[in-house]
């Protein structure tokens, strides 16, 4: 990597300088959300594979309808198919969710191994990985909102009135894929980590705490806040969709954006940033 | 756009994105063998394992700190009773002691408290029913992520703990069942313990009715135990025993708990 360093200094004028973007503590959190989200994701699904269904209020209704999702299977035709319905609208979803093929068989399961941690059934794994590494988020959450709090690394994420301005233009140019590499992040950028950090990981938090009948004895106003245990429940893994999407659009943007100089940023803290234009009206970005 | 992308100083992204497009397609190819790496974790004697379940510990320990006894599981009102409490686990115990006592309507029926005790007692159902009284409409939160809100009227936990003298520094009440849960080799009878401050908590009942009625086989009859701030497994049903104890090793595999014996967290306040 040095010599691709060296090889790079030569054409410093044109590319722009390396500048030192990413502290420490940035790049270690980074890491550490990304080793627990995934792992918080693979034993969510495993948890949620024992009960594959999601309602609204305080409880699950047996003897009346609050369910919003279901992923189940049925058999037609001597066949079985799996079954994923939402809001009352019922989709095949055979292969993918309710009827899965693993080693060559086919089987009712709500997800695919692949999906899960382990990939088999294990409600008391999937419980022991999911409460380790959600520790993990929180305490690595806390100390990062204290730390930025400190240090101003929250002023970097939060949109400026400048910002909102350059909000159509900057959709625009990443629809575009064109992307402006300078020392401050951009506006969808700034927006889609503060949504993340700062409201979406903690409501992950605050509706998984909701679902513990302990914790439900300690802060009762938490099932008000979010409208019954089943309810959290269901929010808990709305939010986990949000943050696969978030996921899915962070690594697209990294690889289109320049993988490599992406990658270094977050793990060196070194970033090379677009060269310096002089003339153009673009010149403040 | 009227320039030509091959001139645009971003042009350079584009290539390199439908580049990265490809590789990011291989990754995601790649991922498909990795199904089952992460078998693992299911082994219980594993380091990883192991280290993952401090976390558990971890859990007890701050919900210890932050829940006093006064704390109490949410009530509900009349109006939330939608539905019949759902059974589940053992529904009809086929274990014969249990099968005589359902044919003579539990009417020889006693509930050994022992242990660590100073005066061992054995009561009837109507010596149960003939002392103070506890109704509470509750949620029932399965380990499974369901929950169910029904009314359950059962003693005080904590009063019969007084009857029987319990031990003031005991740390562990042990609840042995009558049914037996799980076929074959792993057949077992089912068990469980809690500590003393949820043992003495006030919503901690053994409870006799549900919903205004005795409480039916499918639910524990003729006792089963009400732990309203951890899950629906921590709640024996079926109670024969009650043991006050220091040690939860002499009991079933160990663990304190059939579940426990089969990896579940011994506190299920979570």
């Amino acid at each position: 990597m040095a010599e691709t360093i060296a090889a790079e200094a030569g054409t410093e004028a044109r590319r722009g300088p390396l500048i030192y973007r990413q502290r420490l503590t940035t790049r270690l959190t980074h890491w550490l959300w990304a080793l627990a989200l995934f792992f918080l994701l693979l034993s969510g699904l495993q948890i949620f594979m024992a009960r594959p269904d999601l309602y609204i209020g305080q409880q699950s209704g047996f003897a009346f309808d609050n369910t919003v999702f279901s992923i189940g299977a049925v058999r037609e035709a001597g066949e079985l198919r799996g079954q994923t319905t939402l809001f009352g609208e019922t989709f095949d979803t055979t292969g993918w969710l309710g009827v899965v093929t693993e080693n060559g068989q086919t089987q009712v399961k709500s997800f695919p191994g692949w999906m899960t941690a382990p990939g088999y059934r294990d409600l008391a794994t999937g419980r022991v990985v999911h409460f380790f590494f959600a520790w993990i988020l929180v305490v690595t959450l806390s100390v990062w909102l204290a730390a930025s709090l400190l240090n101003g690394h929250i002023r970097q994420l939060i949109p400026t009135l400048r910002d909102v301005k350059h909000l159509p233009r900057d959709a625009a140019d990443h629809l575009r894929l064109r992307f402006h590499r300078s020392a401050d992040y951009n506006v969808l950028q700034k927006l889609s980590y503060a949504v993340i950090l700062l409201i979406v990981l903690p409501l992950m938090i605050l509706t998984g705490l909701t679902m513990s009948p302990g914790v439900n004895a300690v802060a009762p106003w938490m099932l008000d806040l979010f409208g019954g245990r089943q309810t959290a429940r269901t929010l808990h893994f709305a939010g986990m969709l949000l943050l696969v999407l978030f996921v899915l659009v962070h690594l697209l943007m990294v690889l289109v954006a320049g993988p490599f100089n992406e990658l270094r940023s977050i793990v060196t803290g070194w970033y090379r940033t677009d060269p310096r234009k002089d003339t153009k009206g673009d010149a403040a970005r | 756009m009227t320039h030509n992308p091959k001139h645009d100083p971003n042009g350079r992204s584009v290539r390199l994105g439908r580049r990265g497009f490809l590789r990011g397609a291989g990754l995601v190819a790649a991922t498909a063998p990795l199904a089952g790496c992460f078998d693992g974790l299911g082994d219980r004697d594993g380091t990883i394992r192991n280290v993952m379940e401090t976390a558990n510990s971890l859990t007890y320990r701050v919900q210890r700190m932050l829940l006093g006894m006064d704390d109490l599981a949410r009530e509900y009102s009349e109006s939330e009773i939608r539905q019949p409490q759902r059974p589940n686990g053992s529904t009809d115990p086929r274990d014969p002691d249990y099968l005589a006592l359902v044919a003579s309507n539990f009417s020889p029926y006693r509930l050994e408290v022992k242990g660590a005790v100073g005066r061992p007692l054995s009561l009837s159902l109507g010596e149960l029913r003939a002392m103070p009284a506890r109704t509470q409409i509750t949620r029932h939160d399965c380990v499974e992520g369901w929950s169910c809100i029904a009314k359950w009227t059962g003693v005080p936990l904590s009063h019969v703990l007084d009857e029987a003298g319990a031990r003031a520094d005991a740390r562990f009440v042990v609840f042995e069942c009558f049914d037996t849960l799980g076929g074959g080799a792993g057949a077992a009878k089912y068990y469980e313990s809690i500590d003393m401050r949820d043992a003495r908590h006030p919503q901690t009942i053994l409870a006799y009715g549900l919903n205004d009625q005795g409480l039916p086989v499918s639910n524990g009859a003729p006792l089963r135990v009400r732990i309203e701030r951890q899950l629906g497994y921590k709640m024996a049903k079926y109670i024969r025993s009650i043991t006050v104890t220091d040690d939860l090793s002499g009991f079933g595999g160990g663990a304190g708990g059939y579940w426990e014996d089969r990896g579940y967290e011994w506190f299920a306040g979570i």
